[in-house]
């Protein structure tokens, strides 16, 4: 193979190359979600279009009519439902909410390009009087936009998720090696494993505004009290995982590092880290999941500028529009719980080596 | 010297308008926190309007989640500064839940409550009430009319169980005085027994404004007391009638405070002013030329970032006119008053009617002298404050130096009895005098020792 020129590759080589191809970003379009492109690419370049047509049902035609029903059924169903706040809105009253919701994030990126200008010729004014001590950034004062508020939670969900990570995958690892570590540490996981968020957020909140005394800090307390709520509830899977991904290394892997006479650093590093990914990873992602749902609603209780506090404005606003707003917000929660799964798997398969790859 | 004749020539054009804050702002950087309630609309209107701009504050409002956390808020400093129901200054101060020296330079606004009924309990009243010459119901509704039906719900082995939205709101003390009025024990508080449930015939519980609607459908209420738009909003869904607004329980009684922590107003005086200066203005645009302003403040107010609620429902109470039972829409001009009145002006003898009513039902466990009320009163409401910034928005020519009671010693004139719905006049400088004189509450010398009035 080495010495044929490519250029001179007969088409049926060529062609066997491009099916090689396309198998390989195979892997990658499974990991996005996407995997029904690869039939489409395999029967565009003719590889046994028959065949190709069951897959591409399978795989793209029959989620889209199973979503298509599903839309028709709520769209069928719901103005039969009468609440207090009008009858549930079916996907076209949603949809024009999502709409609304997009042209006033527009209305409001233009006020904070506005009110930017206006600082900025406050501040030229201090500067031509000779006081440039005076000059100041002034954050914008107006509400926040439905996508700030969507970013204010992903940053949120990924510092207590952090968080969480750094104390759980130590810990982890401690107990998975330890047998008396695990002892130790067990009843206590148990216990707290179930607590509802909900519960946790009063007593953290209190501790954030005693600790926390000045509002000029890095981050806003409603932050903090988000964040560490997410990191309590989140952190028991990641623990479990890893310390199960520890204690079931291959015991010939453990005698390995034993006749190596490895220290416990080299041993942790690379021995026990490599062998326990693929748990530690799932623990990874269930608890982003956890962490995620928690999120909204500790932000309900904490004010957390993010999709919480959007849910919760909007219930206590009770107009018209409220129903059909909070279930924009639910399908957004929905679809970026999926997005930032989707993340996980991605970098899972990244780090690990399994068969399957 | 080009630059320097530049930076003269800037500065004189700046001092031109008399809009150039002369004020050096300690701070200038600012969040306030509101509750969704119409009567907060001259917040909102001072941020719309621009009169917050005019004074160089930047200000940001920040909706939340409930009463509790919105003085916690204040209390830690999280907020500068917050619109608050008038009890609460005067609860924190005196140590009545978290204790905390808060003060109030400026009144919010006059009336804007009402009290609904569950539709159950408003046809088991309605065949018994009066009707006047028109074959309308008879208004005040007095709560009279309320005492069969709890007596009813009673013989059904069911409770009689009513909202309001804070211990020390203004809505618990309205409520308790119209039951009071009509001859039904609303219950006693006592220290070691906070939920003011003592020997109650009809039982109070807090419940978040937003939620009440939803208590009221639920039948875990059969009816609430609670600012607009929830009582319209209960009219719009068809699960309540709202029987009598607090106009006609007490003709204008003051209702929300602007409040700011003590350390906040020593700290920045100049900045407290600013801010009175942009409220006052605020005010009085919202009841300029009778009201003329007031379609636009409902626009403002509905709002997903202020109140909320759909336009009808806000103009409802918000334009002259008041709706009760569903289609019966009276002209209450008066419902919501910003700035008529002296409504903007802080009056101890509203601190003492307060702190009264917090003594009538044992929120205040022990007798206190007539001075104790006065001294509450001065070291909470701030007119001084007040009246100073007034005076500097008269002397830029913002304000009308006629709408300001520049002598007053603070006290309103005695409450006439025409204007109280049972007739008891209220002088606030006889604080005790005025707890004897009503009929149901604790007395001079009484306090609540277990589940009993003893004294």
């Amino acid at each position: 193979m080495t010495i044929a020129d490519p250029d001179t590759l007969s088409s049926e080589a060529r062609r066997a190359r491009l099916f090689t191809r396309i198998n390989k970003l195979d892997a990658w379009f499974q990991v996005f979600g996407l995997a029904w492109i690869t039939p489409v690419l395999k029967a565009a370049a003719g590889d046994n279009p028959k065949a190709q047509m069951k897959e591409i049902w399978r795989l793209l035609a029959v989620p889209v009519i199973a979503i298509a029903a599903f839309l028709l059924l709520w769209g069928t169903l719901a103005p039969k439902v009468q609440t207090s706040l009008g009858a549930i809105p079916g996907p076209a009253a949603v949809w024009a909410e999502a709409v609304n919701l997009h042209q006033d994030a527009q209305a409001k990126a233009a006020k904070q390009r506005a009110h930017a200008e206006k600082v900025e010729a406050r501040n030229q004014r201090f500067i031509d009087r000779g006081q440039p001590e005076r000059v100041k950034d002034i954050p914008y004062t107006g509400a926040p936009s439905y996508y700030q508020q969507i970013w204010t939670s992903i940053q949120t969900v990924f510092f207590g998720f952090l968080i969480a990570s750094a104390v759980a995958i130590p810990l982890g690892i401690l107990a998975g090696l330890s047998p008396v570590a695990n002892s130790a540490i067990n009843p206590l996981v148990q216990i707290f494993k179930p607590v509802s968020p909900l519960a946790w957020l009063p007593i953290v909140t209190m501790i954030v505004s005693a600790m926390y005394a000045s509002n000029d800090g890095l981050f806003a307390k409603s932050f903090l009290v988000s964040a560490i709520t997410v990191t309590l509830c989140s952190l028991w899977p990641t623990l479990i995982n890893t310390a199960l991904g520890v204690a079931s290394i291959d015991k010939d892997l453990v005698n390995v590092s034993k006749v190596l006479k490895m220290n416990t650093w080299t041993k942790i590093t690379k021995l026990v880290l490599p062998s326990a990914l693929p748990l530690i990873f799932t623990g990874l992602r269930l608890s982003l999941g956890v962490g995620w749902m928690v999120l909204i609603a500790a932000e309900m209780l904490a004010q957390n500028p993010g999709l919480g506090k959007f849910v919760w404005d909007e219930f206590q606003n009770g107009s018209s529009q409220s129903l059909a707003k909070i279930i924009v917000a639910v399908l957004t929660i929905g679809i970026i719980g999926f997005l930032l799964d989707r993340v996980m798997f991605a970098l899972q398969s990244l780090f690990t080596f399994s068969n399957n790859r | 010297m080009k630059k320097l004749m530049q930076a003269l020539a800037a500065s004189t054009a700046l001092t031109g308008p008399a809009l150039a804050a002369p004020l050096e702002l300690e701070k200038d950087v600012l969040t306030f926190g509101f509750i969704k309630l119409t009567d907060m609309a001259p917040l909102a209107v001072a941020y719309e309007q621009g009169f917050f701009d005019d004074e160089g504050l930047f200000v940001t409002l920040e909706a939340q989640a409930n009463w509790k956390v919105l003085l916690d808020g204040v209390i830690d400093g999280t907020l500068d500064g917050a619109h608050m129901l008038a009890g609460q200054p005067l609860a924190a101060t005196i140590g009545y839940g978290t204790e905390a020296h808060i003060v109030t330079p400026f009144s919010m606004d006059l009336n804007g409550n009402g009290i609904t009924l569950s539709n159950e309990v408003w046809e088991m009243m309605k065949p018994n009430l009066p009707t006047d010459a028109d074959g309308k119901i008879a208004h005040p509704i007095s709560a009279a009319h309320l005492k069969p039906v709890i007596e009813d719900f009673n013989a059904k082995g069911k409770p009689f169980n009513m909202g309001m939205v804070f211990p020390v709101s203004t809505h618990n003390y309205e409520l308790r005085y119209w039951l009071a009025a009509g001859g039904i024990n609303p219950g006693y508080y006592s220290p070691e027994n906070v939920t003011g449930q003592i020997g109650a015939e009809a039982f109070l519980s807090v419940t978040p404004p937003p939620q009440m609607p939803a208590t009221l459908e639920a039948g875990t209420i059969s009816g609430y007391c609670v600012g607009e738009p929830w009582n319209q909003q209960a009219v719009f869904k068809g699960i309540g009638v709202p029987v009598i607004t607090d106009y006609e329980i007490w003709k204008n009684n003051p209702e929300k405070v602007f409040g700011i922590t003590a350390e906040f107003a020593e700290e920045n005086p100049n900045t407290t002013r600013a801010v009175v200066k942009a409220l006052i203005r605020a005010a009085m645009w919202l009841d300029e030329n009778d009201n003329a302003n007031r379609a636009e403040a409902v626009e403002i107010l509905s709002r997903p970032d202020y109140v909320g609620a759909d336009p009808e429902v806000i103009a409802n109470s918000m334009t002259g006119t008041f709706e009760y039972e569903p289609g019966d829409k009276r002209a209450v001009p008066d419902f919501n008053v910003f700035f008529r009145y002296n409504a903007t002006y802080p009056f101890y003898s509203d601190a003492v009617w307060y702190l009264t009513q917090m003594r009538r039902w044992g929120q205040i466990a022990d007798p206190k002298p007539d001075s104790w009320y006065d001294e509450v009163a001065r070291s909470v409401y701030k007119p001084e404050i007040y009246l100073e910034a007034a005076k500097m928005l008269v002397d830029e020519g913002l304000a009308d130096a006629a709408g300001f009671p520049w002598d007053s010693d603070g006290y309103k004139v005695p409450t006439p009895p025409e204007d109280i719905i049972d007739g008891i006049p209220f002088d606030g400088k006889t604080p005790n005098a005025y707890i004897d004189s009503l009929p149901i509450g604790l007395k001079a010398g009484q306090t609540v020792v277990g589940s009993a009035v003893q004294g």
